[in-house]
């Protein structure tokens, strides 16, 4: 499968934070979700990817070309989501639609408008009496409106409610259904993502703990449940991370390393972060 | 055609995929030449990685059930007899095996399991 981001040794030093070595590539086709704490570097990847920020060292190449070198080419195929509102105040869907026919090449009138219905939007209302809802799908609106090949998304679905949520993962499918296309979305929240996603990458104060596909995170690892002194018998190299407590203990391993009859659950994608944090801080 | 994915199913999404499909190949819902959904549009529908549905077709095929055309997609193969008895042979096997774990647990000695599986077999007819 050919890829559509790669990142190599990517680093970046800041006052009190760094990005040390960050490696990843998102293949064609498919949903990357980025997850990790606040604070974990989610951002800077992404405005490293988005040539927003210099970086110190490393590569970055999305469809094959280097980011800094090819950045206004590159950018007319990425579709980008932030956080927040990404609009003037004062703009109306119908002044957003004119500016944006000035900034791309490929805008398409008729797509945006079809989004706009799609999802309900009032084409003459300024977007400052959007709701956070209307403003992120108004945001998705234009980054699916002219052919962009990548979605990039930042921290954009959280504090959404469920309904919209699931109208916004909709639009994400439909968007996938063409094999050039990929989706690189950052966040915190898993639920929706845990379904979706085809990869998970994982970051963790500056560095990427894991990139994997989900379905090996989920099969391969599980959740042993057991009583304090089995535990006590269990060779420690094998547990990644554990939860003591009274009445027990709850540990993250990875199932073909635990051989006999034991108590395994199966894992989520949150557990299998929280656990590798905690087996990291002991 | 329905696939019900259960997440409070202990099995993995991809072998409720193939079990589900062979059951209706074997139940003759699904006729051999049929077309099966795309990996993409099934993934989608379901709301599942394309991973899955790409671990779940590629399962089907290697034992038999499904070919793969490039570029057209997967259809349900020839429906070979002695392919269906040996899954059928494979999951019994499966459940006697369950159940005589459990027998053991108790010391349930084998002539009664024998008496007790001729029993029920019987029972059936």
């Amino acid at each position: 499968m050919e890829n559509i981001v790669e990142i190599r040794n990517l680093s970046k030093k800041y006052d009190g934070f760094s990005l040390e070595d960050v490696n990843f590539s998102l293949p064609k086709g498919c949903i990357m979700g980025f997850v990790g704490e606040n604070g974990a570097g989610k951002s800077t990847t992404i405005k490293l990817m988005l040539n927003l920020i210099r970086r110190d060292s490393g590569e970055i190449s999305i469809f094959g070309l280097d980011n800094s070198k090819h950045d206004h080419q590159i950018k007319e195929d990425i579709g980008i989501v932030f956080d927040g509102s990404n609009f003037h105040d004062n703009m109306t869907p119908t002044d957003i639609n004119k500016v944006m026919k000035n900034i791309y090449k490929n805008w398409e009138d008729a797509k945006f408008y079809s989004y706009l219905e799609k999802f309900n939007l009032p084409l003459k209302k300024i977007v400052k009496e959007f709701s956070r809802g209307m403003n992120m799908k108004l945001s998705i609106a234009v980054a699916l409106s002219h052919h962009a090949k990548l979605l990039i998304l930042d921290e954009a679905t959280s504090g959404l409610d469920p309904i919209v949520r699931d109208e916004i993962l909709d639009v994400f499918l439909d968007f996938i259904q063409d094999e050039e296309h990929s989706i690189f979305i950052s966040t915190h929240i898993l639920s929706d993502l845990e379904k979706i996603a085809d990869y998970i990458t994982f970051i963790h104060k500056g560095k990427i703990v894991f990139s994997e596909p989900k379905d090996n995170l989920l099969y391969n690892y599980g959740i042993l449940k057991c009583s304090n002194a089995d535990f006590e018998k269990i060779n420690k190299k094998i547990i990644i991370g554990s939860r003591k407590s009274q009445f027990g203990v709850e540990a993250l391993v990875k199932r073909g390393n635990l051989k006999g009859d034991y108590t395994i659950d199966n894992a989520s994608i949150e557990d299998i972060m929280l656990f590798q944090i905690r087996g990291e801080s002991k | 055609m329905d696939i019900i994915i259960s997440n409070a199913s202990g099995k993995p999404i991809y072998e409720q995929i193939t079990s589900q499909i062979k059951n209706l190949i074997l139940t003759g819902e699904l006729k051999e030449g049929d077309a099966l959904p795309s990996m993409r549009l099934l993934a989608k529908e379901l709301r599942i990685s394309v991973i899955t549905t790409k671990r779940a077709y590629g399962d089907l095929e290697r034992e038999g059930f499904v070919e793969s055309v490039t570029g057209k997609g997967s259809f349900v193969s020839c429906k070979k007899e002695d392919f269906i008895r040996e899954e059928h042979l494979r999951i019994t096997e499966t459940y006697l095996q369950k159940a005589i774990d459990t027998a053991k647990v108790s010391g349930i000695p084998l002539d009664e399991l024998i008496e007790m599986i001729t029993l029920l077999y019987k029972g059936d007819e």
